[in-house]
């Protein structure tokens, strides 16, 4: 399972802060405690805090020095995903993310074969976000075509069928289900599946619960991503269960720990 | 009109570990030579994928006390050292060319000579003495037994990057503590089962023993007897490793002598099973084929007993390595 740290995020005040002020000491916490926790990526973004891409690279760099994890680079700005790409020490990189908009990939798929990097794309286009599952899939398959095109192998590449949340949009949830089975189905081997999942239980009251519950049901459909609080325990303790149970981790009864361990490679 | 093959090679992004056997004096032991296994970034003898930087090894089979009950063909090329432990090691390395030599200290079982941890040790240092190769100790079988002989051996063994073994999900902490103490690594012991194999090596693990000197041993069964079986737990244990799992990316052990010669089609003379052909080239051949399953399951260590048998089997590894038709 590859888990992305979402913790590094401006969205959040104590990172918008660091940004600001160029005190990284927020910005180390988070990356140790991640990279800790199981972390296979740390997203860093600057978002509204910032429109200089300096402060990307300062993101990247502040994170580098305190743990040798992979970089995810989010931004929706080519500018700001550009300097984080350069800013990268040569360890693995995902850029997050490009959409399906034809003048995104355009720019954005070639920096993903320059910069040997993983490349995230969101099944959304010119046209916003999607609403049903033969849209999610249309535009999946737009990003996936795309960026084989260009040279980039399906494992490089991590399709996101755009998660909503439980609480305003509740029927899009089953939809998100059948578009991952669907892009499993895309080739062999099939691209990454990810989501942002924090997203499906925002502002609920039974977060943690739902959170988790979503990742084990897409998980058998086909997820084998996640942009997630790596740092929930229980969450991962799910995702180590859930991997057990599609037998793609070999059972002990220190499953658990075996997972942390592998995850922290 | 040109058919594309395409490239069906894998890179895996995790390696074996690479694990040494033996201490020379440089090192703090009295080894003349030592040990390298595993260290593999592909399946068993992929060349053309990824490197299997060490070659797999022979470790030859020595007893504390005579092996009266071995079969004919296993007890002749040995039969007037089988009461010189020290004399039979240098045996098996001068003239069969065991790579090490695996100590069984079968004489301590409280069900047989029960012989005392001193005598086991002054066995293991008697041994030590007469050839530079590395060694492997093997205990008694008795969970109590190994534990009372193992803090002597390991002592007496001190500083010789010895393997002990065996560590099973039971029985593990001794033998961890001894292998930190006294710098030896240890086998892993687990009944044909993966996901025991792997809780044994996180127990070892736990108690803070590191994985990189740990060797897998899954169990053996002789051609015939269950061999697919452990094979299958053999490759999937090291396509797990391969994949990134720490906790299985060990080298592997097999214990093929004990095994094969407990079975008829290598030990039964030809007077009790008529067609079978003389056991002197039966038994060998048995050997030598079970042997070379194990080696494409992926195992680094092969303890084995007969002399030809051990022949076949290196030329085996050297042709499979790359080296030519030998």
């Amino acid at each position: 399972m590859i888990l992305i740290g979402e913790r590094i995020n401006a969205g959040f005040k104590d990172i918008a802060n660091a940004i600001r002020t160029k005190d990284p000491t927020a910005v180390e916490k988070w990356a140790m405690a991640q990279a800790e926790a199981g972390a296979t990526y740390l997203d860093v973004n600057i978002g509204a805090a910032s429109r200089d891409p300096a402060d990307m690279a300062w993101l990247v760099e502040t994170v580098q020095k305190v743990v040798p994890t992979k970089i995810s680079v989010d931004s929706t700005k080519i500018e700001a995903i550009e300097a984080g790409l350069n800013a990268i020490d040569g360890r693995g990189v995902l850029i997050n993310s490009t959409t399906a908009d034809p003048g995104k990939l355009e720019r954005i798929v070639p920096l993903a074969v320059k910069h040997n990097a993983m490349l995230l794309g969101l099944a959304m286009d010119d046209r916003g976000s999607p609403q049903n599952v033969e849209r999610r899939v249309e535009s999946g398959a737009m990003v996936f075509m795309a960026a084989m095109e260009a040279g980039l192998a399906p494992d490089q590449i991590i399709l996101d069928p755009i998660l909503m949340p439980i609480k305003f949009m509740q029927e899009q949830v089953p939809y998100v289900l059948e578009a991952i089975e669907q892009y499993t189905c895309l080739s062999d081997p099939p691209p990454h599946i990810s989501v942002g999942l924090s997203n499906v239980g925002s502002k609920t009251t039974e977060r943690g619960r739902i959170v988790r519950t979503f990742l084990v049901m897409a998980m058998a459909r086909g997820l084998d991503a996640a942009i997630c609080n790596v740092c929930d325990e229980e969450l991962i303790a799910a995702v180590a269960t859930a991997e057990l149970m599609l037998n793609k981790e070999i059972y002990s009864d220190s499953y658990i720990r075996a997972f942390l361990m592998r995850q922290g490679s | 009109m040109t058919v594309e093959i395409p490239d069906v090679k894998k890179s895996w992004p995790h390696a074996i570990n690479a694990v040494t056997i033996g201490a020379t004096s440089a090192e703090g032991g009295t080894r003349t030579s030592t040990v390298t296994v595993g260290g593999e970034t592909t399946l068993p003898f992929y060349h053309f994928e990824g490197t299997m930087p060490n070659k797999p090894v022979v470790a030859m089979e020595v007893w504390d006390i005579p092996a009266e009950d071995w079969a004919d063909p296993i007890r002749e090329p040995f039969a007037d050292v089988l009461n010189d432990p020290g004399a039979w090691a240098k045996r098996c390395v001068d003239e069969f060319g065991a790579e090490m030599i695996c100590l069984r200290l079968k004489g301590c079982d409280p069900n047989g000579a029960n012989r005392s941890p001193e005598e086991a040790a002054s066995t293991a240092k008697q041994v030590a003495g007469a050839v530079g190769v590395p060694l492997i100790v093997w205990g008694c079988g008795s969970d109590d037994k190994d534990n009372e002989i193992f803090p002597v051996v390991a002592e007496a063994l001190s500083g010789e990057n010895c393997l002990l073994g065996t560590i099973t999900e039971d029985n593990y902490k001794t033998l961890t503590a001894l292998g930190t103490a006294y710098g030896h690594k240890l086998i892993a012991e687990s009944p044909v089962d993966i996901n025991m194999a792997k809780q044994v090596n996180i127990l070892a693990l736990d108690v803070g023993f590191p994985s990189e000197n740990i060797l897998i041993y899954p169990s053996t069964g002789a051609l015939g007897y269950g061999i697919e079986y452990v094979y299958s737990i053999m490759e999937r244990l090291r396509i797990a490793g391969l994949k990134g799992d720490k906790v299985v990316a060990m080298p592997m052990l097999c214990d093929i002598g004990v095994e094969v010669w407990g079975v008829k089609e290598a030990k039964a003379p030809e007077s009790e099973v008529p067609g079978w052909g003389d056991v002197k080239a039966r038994g060998p051949m048995w050997e030598a084929s079970t042997a070379t399953v194990y080696l494409l399951a992926g195992a680094d260590v092969l303890i084995m007993r007969h002399p030809e048998a051990v022949r076949l089997t290196q030329q085996t590894i050297v042709r499979l390595m790359g080296g030519g038709a030998g």
